[in-house]
């Protein structure tokens, strides 16, 4: 027979293993409900209806930003490495849209073109002084490497 | 465990535990902090507003710290009865609600500038108002028990439960799509260049090292609060017989 402080570890271990389960299962379930944006390779294998305003998250192709004479409007390329997706936006550009690194447009799909109505900067994990701009990653390495 | 169940016994240890907790957070929160603004350089593409990161980074931590200080309060709480358990749960909810609220508030003042938005329900930025609005659910869920006498056990079994959104919100960068970048440091390596990592990791050791010695205090205050009240009752008591 167990202690009764044995037998209040045990139930209360096996009550929030079952709760963790749940709710892993149901963030795995809600996997795509759940996501901010889609990627190009998603937009193209499901295109939204053309009303209906959606989310394009990627990172914006080198060499594609192209600036419209008007100069508000600016053509790029969002490509998540599967598929690519042409956007064109007019309006103020946060400060971080730079090729080659990510974005979040707000828009819809107009005969293969996604329109944005706005454009969220999104920037990556990895963080890199002004010093180093423009150092390949192997450059990089090697300047703090003698710095230290 | 249950060595310290005496509060005589932890009071001991908490007199020169707290200030030396304190004197180390002021120590290395300000370094870092000084050596974060002024010190550390500027970033490639955000410049100088990589900065709050000093600041926006260790409160995150310490919110989700909070929690699962809460969690194993709870659970020895509700296990092994300890007596203390539940008077420091009490005392980490507060400084963990302050904390994830600062975090929530440099997020958004980074966001404005970085992504070009105050806010975005995204799944790290949705999990971790969630954890906001659990501290202020167990807040007052703690204090009404504290004050009407009533089972504290609903309190415990919330901690233990609300737990479930830690996971959720570091994973949340992981599992889907969001606004927020994935972590850039984890128990395998960093993906920040160093002259960022070490003033990060100094703050991130003196805001921890500051919550220790609040959680501290706020236990002494608690159980002093709890002492008072008991010799209220007594007083009345005698009072009351002598009559």
């Amino acid at each position: 027979m167990l202690k009764p402080k044995h037998q209040r570890m045990v139930l209360l271990a096996a009550a929030l293993t079952a709760l963790l389960a749940a709710v892993l299962i149901a963030a795995w379930a809600l996997r795509h409900q759940a996501s901010y944006f889609y990627v190009p390779s998603e937009i193209k294998a499901h295109p939204p209806e053309a009303d209906r305003s959606v989310r394009l998250g990627g990172m914006v192709r080198r060499g594609s930003v192209h600036n419209e004479a008007d100069g508000v409007t600016v053509d790029f390329i969002v490509s998540d490495g599967r598929a690519d997706v042409p956007v064109r936006f007019a309006g103020i550009r946060p400060a971080l849209f730079v090729e080659g690194s990510g974005v979040v447009a707000e828009g819809h799909m107009v005969q293969g073109r996604f329109e944005a109505d706005n454009l969220l900067a999104k920037h990556d994990e990895k963080y890199v002084p002004r010093e180093m701009a423009g150092m390949t990653a192997e450059q990089a390495r090697q300047t703090v490497a003698q710095t230290k | 465990m249950h060595a310290y169940a005496n509060p005589a016994r932890f009071l001991r240890i908490a007199r020169w535990l707290m200030p030396a907790l304190l004197a180390g957070g002021i120590v290395f929160a300000g370094g870092a902090l000084a050596w974060g603004l002024f010190y550390a350089p500027a970033e490639r593409l955000q410049g100088e507003t990589v900065r709050i990161i000093y600041l926006h980074v260790p409160s995150a931590w310490l919110g989700m710290l909070g929690w699962g200080g809460i969690a194993a309060a709870s659970f020895a709480e509700i296990v092994w009865r300890h007596p203390l358990a539940g008077v420091a749960a009490r005392a980490i909810a507060v400084p963990g609600a302050v904390f994830t609220a600062i975090c929530l508030a440099t997020g958004s003042l980074w966001g404005r500038p970085a992504w070009g938005t105050w806010w975005v329900w995204d799944g790290r930025l949705t999990s971790m108002l969630v954890l906001l609005l659990l501290y202020a659910g167990y807040i007052a869920l703690a204090a009404a028990a504290a004050a009407s006498g009533a089972n504290r056990r609903v309190a415990a079994v919330f901690g233990l439960v609300g737990a479930v959104n830690i996971p959720i919100i570091h994973y949340s960068v992981i599992w889907w799509n969001t606004l927020h970048q994935p972590p850039s440091l984890s128990l395998s390596g960093s993906s920040m260049a160093p002259g960022f990592m070490w003033p990060l990791l100094g703050s991130t050791l003196g805001f921890t090292l500051l919550f220790g010695a609040v959680v501290l205090m706020r236990m002494r205050m608690l159980l002093a609060g709890a002492q008072a009240d008991s010799r209220l009752r007594r007083k009345a008591l005698s009072a009351g017989e002598a009559a």
